[in-house]
Formats: C-alpha cells, sequence, structure tokens
C-alpha cells in the first residue's frame, strides 16, 4: 500500500489535515490505533471553541486558536456540525480576579481578539443564575461550543468520501525509511508513503522517537468530566471559566451543544498515559468548583462522568513543523487546550508545508468540502418524517427510545464512510444509548443492526473495540 | 384513525387494561407497542411465581401475559405491534410510527398510560473508575440470556437487590456463571423475601448489606470491581475497600417509571413515585388520561399491576367529564408515597397502595381520616421492598385521608 500521505493519529486534527489533503490529487491514509475516530482526547473534552485570549501572545496556541475560531463556523457549517457560537465569561470572585482578568484583556489586545470586561450586574443579567458573588468578568462574544467527536467524526467522513483509506487498529510500531519512502508498521499491514504527519496525541512523542526525529515528551494531565441532565434547571448560556490564581483555572462550567450542561476539567498530572479513570474525589472537586458560579447545580441531576487526557508537551507550546533532522515527517504534536478550536487552521497549515516541500497542489476536481450529516428523525416536522419513512420504512422503527433514533439512521452510521464498527461508533454517530437508560433498551437490538450490516456474528459485536466484548458466548446450544 | 380508548404499551397492564375497556362497554379498543409481541417485559421474565393472585397458581411470566394476549383477542381489541407513540396531545391525539403503520395519528376518547418502567443505570449512580463493557443492568442481561440466548459474562458481582437483579443471579447460576456477590447499599435488601430465600439462599450466593461498589476497572473488558462497606450514611469507608475480579456486573439499582410521554402532555408527575399523580380511578391530572403498572409506581408483583390496570381499562370506558368530588390521600409519618393521590367520592371502596421508607417489625398500618382511623392493619414485618395496601370505606371518607406506619 503506497500513499503520497500518511497520517498518524485519527483525532480531530488528523482528521481534518485528511480532509483537507483530501481537496487535492493526493494518496493520502490514516492509521489509527483504536477502532474509531476521536477515541483520544478528542472524544473526552470542554468542546469548546476558545476565543483566543488565553494563549500568549506570539505562541502557536495564540496563533492558531485565533485563526481556528475565525474558520470554525464556515468548517461546523460545511460539515453539518452542531456548532453555537455562545460566548464566554471568565468570571472573577475578588481583586486578585480583577487583575488577572485586566492580563487576559491584554493578551486579547495583542492576539487580535473581541473581549470586554464586564461587572456584576451585567453578568447576572446575562446569566441570572449566576452567584451574586461574582464581581467582574471578560467577555468574549466570539467563544463557542462544538461536539469534539461529531467535529472528528464529520471531518473523516469527509475525507474517506473524497478517497482517504483510513486503517483502524492499527497501532504504528514501527517507522523506517528506504528510497525515499518512509515503511509504517501498523497493526499487521506495512505502510509506504513518501510524507508522514505524526498526530498520534498522547504518543506522538513516541512515535516521533520512532522516526528519528525531534525528542520531546507528552505528558498526561487527567481531566475528570461531569455531565448533567437537560431536566437540571442550573444552567447558564455562556461557557463560565474562572479566572487564573495561584490555584489554577478552576473548572468550566458551560452549556453542550445537545442542552445539557457539562462541569470540569480536573487537571491532574500523571504518569499512565491510559489512566482514564474518574474518582470520587476528582468528580466531588468538579462538582464543588462549579457551584461556585451557579450554587444551584444538584449533583443529582448528573447522568454521567468520564475523564480524558490532554497531551501536555514539554516545550510548553504546539509542537508544529517538518522535523529538521528526517525528511518529509511533520509533527503536529502537543496539541492540548486549544487544540480542538485550533484544528481547522492546523489543517490548513500543515497542508501548506507539505506542499512547500513538494507535495503536488493539483487539486482533485471530484473532491468536496461539504458532508451531510445523518438526517436526525426525532427533530424533523412531521411532514418531513412522513417523507422520510415514505423513503426507508426503516426510519418507523425506532431502536433507541430515549433519543428516538430510528433504524434508518442507525444503518446510515454504520454504512456510511469511515462509518460505526462498534456499539460505542453507532452511540457516537446518532446518538442512541446517549439517553437516560443508557443503553439499556437499545442495546441488544443496535447489536442485531451491526452484526447484520457488517456481515459478523451477533456475539462478536464489541463497545469499542479489541477486547471490549460485550457477550462471552451462548447459552445452550439447543437454540438455533 | 379513532379510538374509544387508546392503550398505550402491549404488557400486562396494558393488556389488562384493554380486555376490562372492552368488558365495559367500550367498543374500538387499540393497544399501540413498540415490540413485535406482547407481553412487554413479562416475556422475558421466564422465571415462575408469576398469578398466585389472580389465577391461584404459579405461572411463568411469558405463560401469565399469554392468558391476556388470548383474552384480548378473543375480546377482538386491536393491536398495533412494532408501532412507537411519538407525543401524545392535551386533546388526546396520539402520534405514531411503525414499519406497518408509517406515520400515524389516532384520536382516543380516553387514554391508558401503561409503558412500564425503566432501570436505573450506572451513569445516574456515578461510580467511578473506567468504562470497559461488561457493566450493565439486570434486565439487559436477562434479555440476552432468556431472549437472545447468549450469556454477558462468566464471573459475576450484582449491585443492588431489586428482584431483577435477584433473578438474575439464580439464573446466571443455572447456566453456569459463577456469581460471586450480591451487593446492597442499604441495611435491608430491596428485593422480596421469598425471592432472596430461592434465588440468593438456596445457591449460597452471599449478600452484602450496607456494601457498594466504589470503582470499576477494566480497559476493553471489566476485570474486577473494587468493594466496599459504608457507614450510617451511606459513605464506603475507606479500610474496608477490597477488590473482586469479575468480568461482569449487574446493576439492579432501582426502576423508574417510564413517563416521557406523560410528561410532554402536560401529565402532573408524583415526585415520590416518579409516576402520574392519579385518583382513585386511575385518572392523570389530563381529563381522560388515566395510568397504570409501572408507569404509574414500581410494583413487585404482577398481580397488583393486573387490579390496577383493570381499574384504569374500566374508568377509561366509562370516562366522562368528571363532576364528583374528591379529596387527597396523603402520605404520613414513616411512609414514602401513597397511591393514588386523590379520592372521588363516588360511592365505591378505595384500595390504597403505598410504600414504607424504613423496614419495620410489629408495626400498624393505618388510613385516618378526621382525627378517626377508618382502615388499619397489624403487620409482623414491613419492608421499602414490599408494597403495602389499606382499603377504605367512600362513607368513612370525610375529607383528606393520611396513611401512616407506626409501631404496634
Amino acid at each position: 500500500m503506497k500513499y503520497d500521505v500518511a497520517i498518524i493519529g485519527a483525532g480531530v486534527t488528523g482528521s481534518m489535515i485528511a480532509r483537507e489533503l483530501s481537496m487535492f490529487d493526493v494518496r493520502v491514509c490514516v492509521i489509527e490505533a483504536a477502532s474509531d475516530v476521536a477515541a483520544g482526547a478528542s472524544r473526552a473534552n470542554s468542546g469548546i471553541v476558545h476565543a483566543g485570549y488565553d494563549a500568549k501572545p506570539g505562541s502557536l496556541k495564540a496563533k492558531f486558536n485565533v485563526r481556528g475560531n475565525a474558520m470554525m463556523t464556515q468548517a461546523a457549517a460545511d460539515l453539518e456540525v452542531p456548532f453555537d457560537n455562545c460566548g464566554s465569561l471568565v468570571v472573577g470572585f475578588d481583586e486578585d480576579d480583577d487583575a488577572s482578568l485586566a492580563v487576559l484583556a491584554d493578551h486579547a489586545r495583542q492576539n487580535g481578539v473581541d473581549v470586554e470586561l464586564i461587572g456584576r450586574e451585567r453578568i447576572l443579567k446575562m446569566e441570572p443564575m449566576f452567584s451574586p458573588e461574582v464581581r467582574s468578568a471578560l467577555y468574549a462574544p466570539t467563544a463557542g461550543i462544538i461536539c469534539p467527536f461529531s467535529l472528528t467524526i464529520a471531518a473523516m467522513e469527509n475525507a474517506a468520501g473524497n478517497g482517504v483509506d483510513v486503517y483502524f487498529d492499527s497501532p504504528v510500531t514501527a517507522i523506517s525509511r528506504e528510497c525515499d519512502m518512509y515503511a509504517l508498521s501498523a497493526g499487521d499491514r506495512c505502510i509506504n508513503a513518501r510524507y508522514v504527519i505524526n498526530a498520534a496525541g498522547m504518543f506522538a512523542d513516541e512515535v516521533s522517537r520512532m522516526a528519528g526525529a525531534e525528542k520531546f515528551e507528552m505528558r498526561p494531565r487527567k481531566g475528570q468530566y461531569v455531565i448533567f441532565d437537560t431536566a437540571m434547571p442550573a444552567k447558564v448560556r455562556n461557557v463560565i471559566f474562572g479566572a487564573p490564581s495561584k490555584k489554577g483555572k478552576g473548572v468550566l462550567f458551560a452549556p453542550t451543544v445537545y442542552g445539557n450542561m457539562l462541569a470540569g476539567p480536573t487537571a491532574e498530572d500523571i504518569n499512565d498515559k491510559e489512566d482514564k479513570k474518574t474518582t470520587r474525589s476528582g468528580i466531588g472537586a468538579v462538582l464543588a468548583g462549579a457551584s461556585r458560579y451557579v450554587p444551584s447545580i444538584e449533583a443529582r441531576y448528573a447522568i454521567t462522568t468520564f475523564a480524558g487526557l490532554r497531551s501536555v508537551p514539554s516545550t510548553g507550546d504546539f509542537i508544529i513543523g517538518a522535523s529538521r533532522i528526517v525528511p518529509n515527517f511533520i509533527n503536529v504534536a502537543g496539541i492540548e487546550s486549544p487544540g480542538l478550536t485550533s484544528a481547522p487552521a492546523i489543517a490548513e497549515h500543515i497542508v501548506g508545508i507539505l506542499q512547500e516541500i513538494g507535495l503536488s497542489d493539483k487539486r482533485d476536481e471530484n473532491a468536496v468540502r461539504t458532508r451531510k450529516a445523518i438526517e436526525v428523525f426525532s427533530e424533523a416536522t412531521d411532514e418531513r418524517k412522513k417523507e422520510l419513512i415514505a423513503m426507508d420504512s426503516r426510519y418507523a422503527n425506532v431502536v433507541c427510545r430515549c433519543e428516538y433514533v430510528t433504524e434508518a439512521e442507525i444503518v446510515q452510521s454504520i454504512n456510511r464512510p469511515c462509518g460505526a464498527r462498534t456499539v460505542d461508533g453507532v452511540k457516537f454517530r446518532t446518538g442512541a444509548g446517549m439517553g437516560r437508560c443508557h443503553g439499556g433498551f437499545c442495546l441488544p437490538r443496535v447489536m442485531d443492526i451491526l452484526a447484520r450490516e457488517r456481515g459478523c456474528d451477533y456475539d462478536e459485536v464489541t463497545k469499542s473495540g479489541a477486547g471490549s466484548y460485550i457477550l462471552s458466548g451462548k447459552t445452550k446450544e439447543v437454540r438455533s | 384513525m379513532r379510538a374509544d380508548v387508546a392503550v398505550i404499551g402491549a404488557g400486562p397492564a396494558g393488556l389488562a387494561a384493554a380486555i376490562a375497556a372492552k368488558e365495559n362497554g367500550a367498543q374500538n379498543v387499540v393497544v399501540i407497542d413498540r415490540d413485535s409481541l406482547t407481553g412487554g417485559i413479562l416475556r422475558q421474565c421466564i422465571h415462575n411465581g408469576f398469578g398466585l393472585h389472580i389465577f391461584g397458581e404459579e405461572l411463568t411470566g411469558p405463560e401469565y401475559a399469554a392468558r391476556f394476549a388470548g383474552q384480548a383477542q378473543e375480546a377482538g381489541i386491536t393491536l398495533m405491534m412494532e408501532t412507537m407513540v411519538l407525543a401524545i396531545t392535551e386533546d388526546r391525539v396520539i402520534t405514531a410510527v411503525g414499519k406497518n403503520v408509517g406515520m400515524v395519528t389516532l384520536q382516543a376518547d380516553a387514554i391508558v398510560l401503561a409503558m412500564g418502567c425503566r432501570e436505573r443505570s450506572r451513569g445516574a449512580l456515578m461510580i467511578p473508575g473506567q468504562r470497559p463493557s461488561g457493566v450493565l443492568t439486570a434486565g439487559t442481561a436477562q434479555r440476552f440470556v432468556n431472549i437472545e440466548g447468549y450469556m454477558p459474562g462468566k464471573e459475576v458481582v450484582i449491585l443492588g437487590s431489586g428482584d431483577i437483579g435477584l433473578i438474575m443471579a439464580r439464573r446466571m447460576t443455572l447456566e453456569g456463571a459463577h456469581v460471586k456477590m450480591v451487593l446492597e447499599l442499604m441495611p435491608y435488601s430491596g428485593g422480596l423475601t421469598r425471592n432472596i430465600v430461592q434465588c440468593l439462599n438456596d445457591f449460597d450466593i452471599p449478600l452484602k448489606l450496607s456494601h457498594t461498589v466504589t470503582a470499576i476497572h477494566g480497559d476493553g473488558r471489566l476485570d474486577g470491581v473494587s468493594v466496599a462497606e459504608v457507614d450510617a450514611n451511606l459513605k464506603p469507608i475507606a479500610d474496608t475497600e477490597q477488590y473482586v475480579a469479575c468480568d461482569t456486573l449487574l446493576l439492579s439499582v432501582g426502576l423508574i417509571p417510564e413517563n416521557e410521554l406523560s410528561r410532554g402532555m402536560g401529565v402532573a408527575i408524583d415526585p415520590a413515585t416518579g409516576g402520574p399523580s392519579v385518583d382513585s380511578n386511575m385518572q392523570t391530572s389530563v381529563a381522560g388520561v388515566f395510568a397504570c403498572g409501572n408507569t404509574l409506581q414500581v410494583h413487585d408483583l404482577v398481580d397488583f399491576v393486573t387490579e390496577e390496570a383493570r381499574r384504569a381499562g374500566a374508568a377509561a370506558a366509562q370516562y366522562q367529564p368528571q363532576t364528583a368530588k374528591s379529596v387527597g390521600a396523603k402520605v404520613g409519618e414513616g411512609l414514602r408515597y401513597v397511591v393514588p393521590q386523590r379520592l372521588v367520592r363516588d360511592g365505591s371502596d378505595k384500595a390504597l397502595f403505598f410504600r414504607v421508607t424504613d423496614t419495620h417489625k410489629n408495626c400498624v398500618t393505618k388510613a385516618v381520616c378526621g382525627g378517626k382511623v377508618i382502615a388499619k392493619k397489624k403487620r409482623v414485618r414491613c419492608a421499602p421492598g414490599e408494597m403495602e395496601t389499606l382499603t377504605v370505606k367512600d362513607s368513612d371518607i370525610t375529607g383528606d385521608v393520611t396513611v401512616s406506619v407506626e409501631e404496634a
């Protein structure tokens, strides 16, 4: 298998780069260790589109954040991903906080970001549920929220639709170079490529070393989150951050594009790159932190908790650029916050680098920049529902009773380019199993559809890929 | 389309309500259910113990359901199977979709809500740790084993001593799995005594009261759980924590009445039951809309579901905009809830169903009206896991009735 470009990692960065490259007449593949896209930090993060006042002026983070924020509206529209330009507030409770807000306002000015310092009265008007203890805030109208895994899925679907090959369950274990080509050992395959993009997230340090490129380290920082039921009365409209202080930045409290509220993350420096355990103390800290902004938050409305790992680079900034040690190898590493926001801008930049070092810039006439989302039956008008059922009777079979996801939507999520291969894959593409019963009702039915569409046995269907089997075997062999 | 009585759900409640509606004069009775077969959750309850009150014999779940399915067919009730109700309006227009019918609307003179309940899931418990496969509700496991014919795992820990968890402890054991223990957060079980005896004791499965799961471990698949004893405030005691290797964690930690449709049409919900607030004819706060079965309150015995559903079905068939006065049925000392929440002064005796908040020995349950005890029952033992009943005479009701439990 010979490619012009091999991208290692199917997170939001790798997927957006794949999408951008798919516009050109070049052969591209994506190699992913896990069983689906967005398996690492792109799945479990805050889902914030940052305005760009937080990053240090002059840093790569600042540059790509500001440009990425400007690009996100178009990217979300092209990819039909839910995006809400809701704005953000960094809130302060005392004089020290005022000082740190002033620093952020200065960063904003230097980074060219539109912000406003506002007082208590205006904050409480914008956010009626807010604690009256609040004193001041930095308001950034260009901040927003997006669904991070939907963006990643959409970008990769777009790329795959344009002809990009995606290999899952293929961890890269060795990289060698012969005759101007890289040879990548990935799972049980060998993939050859002229150019390699290292977007391996938490493992980007290991991939860079494998290629003999730059030495740096990815340090895992755990973030725990709580998601609340849409029924919780305690809500905010803007993304709420705490003013940075000696004690750290505090947690954020924000709406999601699905109408839930989200609180988190903790910031725990750990050693294990796979430790995504939530802890009682971590979740407690998240609840306490968010309650400082909105005191009426109630733990009983929590519907789920999760933890994600940011890959914190030892250099202190994004590591983006062609290796100076080995040819045609580009690192895109240490993409911690504001990485999600920066992804469209990073993708654009990487394509530029590749074309500078010799990749063809001939456009692919057939490539498209748009991707149609799966039409959500439950959100359609009654007229449209009738049309959908007339087109495909599987729209009349509601499989997930909590989120009203139909068989037609689930089948589409499986059969699309780079479609769902696991129960979690279906969940993240359609919402089936994300509702209040957490898949208790639809799990056996989703497994049935997956087995049928993928042509595998019922008990071969997994939750999230190798090792995550759901059934241990048949009860008796009397059932035939 | 139109119907005299439309019933949402073809489980035991829905079928009994539909049959009662027909017997009480409704001509055109329609039952709507999303499954392809009637019987609801009873289809996967293949153990016996159903029907002792109604039929005087022990039936399995499918047998119990089949008796009502047969009666429904004979009575000429219209079944709309594989049809999911999306919404109901306050003036009783039902919108549903189904493979066979496409999208339909149905105007009903009266509606009986009988959607059953769902299980509380891991999310609501916020158990810390990882998110491997192998963690599922007892009811989902029951479906895998009894309907699909597959085992969800081999080394099993069960959290929660609700009846489905107890039944599945036995079921998994009979299928060759090793059930290591059943953990219950409270100092008493949430299930029926007979299930503890027949499903745990008879199989030497330990029931650990005042214990919970404090962490879930495993990358792809579950490989163990941390278990700890809890203190009087139900907080885990750190130095009692131990690791238990297992590949399956079944959750049996409570049932929640399914009421999205009810809420959507503006039916008032009693926060104590999680189901609609109803009067003694099972009528909800929305005129012409009735509720019964686990949609209304979570039951222990299907026989009680049947009785409740018959009342709801009969009342739905005879529904007329109401004029009779009603009084409140109030939650007194020691009770979690009382159903029905309102008593209609229509001359008939009223059955009151309620649950206590704590375990009691040698106690008295009683209904008091205007300072006078109008019904009481001596109980050797009362527990939150077993529903209690009292019947009051309409003629004794002069105002609100308060139900309570006290030591004898």
